[in-house]
């Protein structure tokens, strides 16, 4: 590397210039895996301070860098060869992206010359990814690599994050240039916050003060955003109880007397109940997602909607709103606070609205019937509850064990729950909680898993075992693929096509041939002790818990049909 | 409705891919689309006609605007826009007062007679989508051989 003193410009290989943009951005982990096309960038790893994390597949190194970047709400960051390597991340882009989570994917390229040539492992990955990434950059040339970082770090974490692919070809990795690394440019198509109109506030605290019925959606902007003090603050306030979508979850302290949890297909049933009921929602960064509200159409016309986003776009897309605020959800709702204050408001006592609220949460507290064994999803995801520190970071898999974990596992620390909510991706749960891990060493992270999707990145636990990054796995292990089972079970007359995952592998046996941990719990006390054992592991961690296969997710709200029509456990 | 939106976007490979992309990811229609460098080489407008009721259209919008190769998104107010769209005709000519016919039905439209020779003629005729419509239906019965269109341009009126 030669120092241009005259022009304070130095010269050096694309790839070290990327490395060098990396660490400017503060990166010390980047996940992946090398291939031919990208052997440049890992060849820099010896002469730079950033740890790479080897993973066993391109998708499991995109869902860490997933979970890295909600943890720490910093872009994490993937490396992927290209052809095979490239496509295999597509899915954890989709991921990040259908969940607004910050990403920085690096793919290596063939040589420019080759691009369009078909040759050996190209993949036109910028065509493929466009639907899928906030934006992608194409360098081609090396000197443009520090300013496709820099712009590409911004765009990932500010307004509403998501994914960005930076596809470098070969030999721009290895061309030497003058490199400069600006601190200062500007995207002039690029808008990321808009200050949220006070008018717009004004209107939406009259709704509010005016109305018998008042509910709080608070979905994953607000978490995005870490608007949980604000959120707190206006809820206690205005004594109005809140309800989460999926995302949103643990946006709001779950063992707060206004708290009512998550509302959707797997709401909770007094979540979902209060929803129907309400006459004015304030509803937090959500997007009105499918899963979430169901179809308002049978109660909308009652129910008057505040929305606030960060995205213009959100506003009604899926759901006509009456007052929308767009900017940031923070600030919008620190400005909401400030009014209340200037208006003299006065805090509000307990409404016949909140006793009702209150004697809604006690019925379903005594009357949802739970599965009666002793090994009972509700029983198992409590006794967790029980011996987690509040400031662990949970995680989890796409499937059966998700909704459960949505129903009975309560977020009490703001801020600590994620899971692949939008795109629904079986095997995220693992592979993210080590990203969290690697995020935040000192908490710590379970997966809370099922052995479907489990199965789909179960080699991550070589990354787990020889990184030194101890996650807890827990899986609530029906030998099925359980979501499915109960949809066949419920809308298919009980045949039973493709779900049958048998006693394979022995998920302890798994664990310890890849130098992991693996307990079997088949009572609560083997679940007890296993949890202790694995809180206290300095190795990774699989718990094994077999359940019942029949246990059925309820309430459910099927699919099209109202939050009104949740069908309950008979 | 009908809609036209303008689009000033930066002139690099790959927008009209991305913002074409939009739009089928979106399940929105193109119905015609134009595009061209500005006076600014560094700019591309681009001038989409499409489809949608109003709540569909404004979320179109919402959408282009969201994309950060995209400065500028407006929907136009038809009233208060100039909009054309160049169509080329080559018109069958069957007997001997075809031509004449055709030459007086392109010049009431304002059109341009091209290439007349034994067997056809091309028209070449400016103007707004509906007037080109107008014009292939009363071309119709000559016999239209082809049509080639370039979708419509728009820029709204100084003061609108």
């Amino acid at each position: 590397m030669a120092i241009d003193l005259e022009n304070k410009m130095e010269i050096m290989k694309g790839a070290k210039a990327l490395m060098v943009a990396l660490e400017k951005e503060g990166v010390k982990e980047v996940f992946g895996l090398p291939g031919g096309a990208n052997l440049p960038m890992y060849d820099e790893f010896s002469r730079c301070n950033i740890r790479h994390i080897l993973t066993r597949h391109e998708q499991s190194a995109a869902h860490m860098a997933d979970g890295f970047g909600r943890v720490s709400r910093k872009p994490g960051v993937c490396f992927a060869t290209s052809g095979p390597g490239a496509t295999n991340i597509l899915t954890g882009i989709a991921t990040a992206q259908a969940d607004s989570s910050p990403m920085i994917a690096v793919t290596g390229q063939v040589p420019v010359a080759m691009i369009g040539k078909d040759a050996f492992q190209e993949s036109d990955i910028i065509g493929m990814a466009n639907p899928v990434v906030k934006y992608a950059f194409q360098p081609r040339s090396a000197s443009e690599i520090p300013l496709a970082v820099r712009k590409g770090f911004y765009i990932a974490e500010t307004g509403r994050p998501g994914p960005v692919l930076i596809d470098i070809p070969k030999d721009v990795q290895t061309n030497e240039s003058e490199m400069t690394f600006p601190d200062e440019f500007k995207i002039q198509g690029y808008h990321p916050w808009t200050d949220p109109d006070i008018i717009h506030v004004e209107k939406a605290i009259g709704m509010l003060l005016n109305a018998e019925k008042p509910v709080i959606l608070a979905g994953g902007g607000t978490i995005i955003s870490s608007a949980f003090a604000e959120l707190q603050t206006i809820a206690e306030f205005l004594m109005i109880p809140v309800v989460t979508t999926f995302k949103g979850k643990g946006a709001f302290p779950e063992n707060h007397p206004l708290s009512l949890g998550p509302i959707g297909m797997h709401g909770h049933a007094e979540a979902n109940r209060i929803m129907t009921e309400a006459d004015c929602v304030l509803a937090i960064g959500t997007r009105f997602s499918d899963r979430s509200v169901g179809t308002f159409e049978d109660f909308e016309k009652k129910l008057k909607i505040i929305h606030m986003d960060v995205d213009p776009a959100e506003i009604g897309k899926n759901q006509t709103t009456n007052v929308a605020v767009v900017g940031d959800v923070r600030a919008s709702l620190r400005i909401m606070i400030k009014m209340l204050m200037q208006k003299a408001v006065e805090k509000t006592d307990e409404t016949t609205w909140f006793k009702h609220v209150k004697e809604t949460k006690e019925y379903w507290k005594e009357n949802l019937k739970l599965h009666p064994g002793e090994m009972g999803a509700a029983k198992i995801l409590r006794k967790l509850r029980e011996l987690l520190p509040h400031q662990s970071i949970v995680t989890t898999e796409v499937g059966q064990h998700q909704m459960w974990a949505s129903l009975f596992f309560d977020v009490i620390q703001p801020g600590t729950f994620f899971s692949s909510t939008g795109l629904g991706t079986m095997g995220w749960g693992f592979p993210a909680a080590i990203g969290a891990k690697v995020a935040k060493p000192d908490v710590p992270v379970v997966d809370i898993a099922g052995d479907g999707s489990f199965a789909m990145t179960e080699n991550s636990l070589a990354t787990a075992v020889l990184e030194d990054i101890p996650v807890i796995v827990f899986i609530l292990n029906n030998s099925t693929l359980g979501m499915v089972a109960q949809w066949q079970r419920t809308f298919y007359e009980r045949r039973m096509i493709g779900v049958d995952q048998g006693q394979c592998p022995d998920y302890v046996k798994l664990a310890e041939s890849y130098g992991a941990q693996g307990i079997r719990a088949q009572s609560m006390d083997e679940l007890d002790k296993a949890i202790k054992t694995a809180l206290s592991s300095e190795v990774a961690t699989v718990i094994d818990i077999p359940i019942d296969p029949e246990e059925d997710v309820l309430p459910f709200v099927a699919p099209g049909t109202s939050l009104a029509d949740m069908v309950l456990p008979s | 409705m009908w809609a036209i939106l303008s689009l000033l976007v930066e002139n690099k490979p790959g927008i009209l891919f991305k913002i074409t992309h939009l739009f089928r990811s979106r399940n929105f229609n193109i119905d015609s689309i134009s595009v061209g460098v500005t006076e600014n080489p560094e700019f591309s407008r681009m001038t989409i006609t499409t489809f949608g009721d109003e709540k569909q259209v404004a979320q179109i919008v919402k959408q282009l605007d969201k994309m950060i190769d995209t400065i500028e998104v407006k929907h136009l107010d038809e009233h208060k826009t100039v909009y054309r769209e160049l169509s080329i005709f080559k018109i069958k000519l069957s007997n001997a007062n075809d031509s004449m016919e055709i030459n007086k039905l392109a010049n009431a439209y304002g059109g341009k007679v091209h290439d007349v020779r034994k067997g056809s003629m091309m028209v070449e005729l400016t103007a707004t989508p509906d007037q080109i419509e107008a014009f292939k239906e009363l071309a119709q019965p000559f016999g239209i051989i082809d049509v080639a269109r370039t979708g419509v341009a728009a820029l709204q009126r100084s003061g609108a």
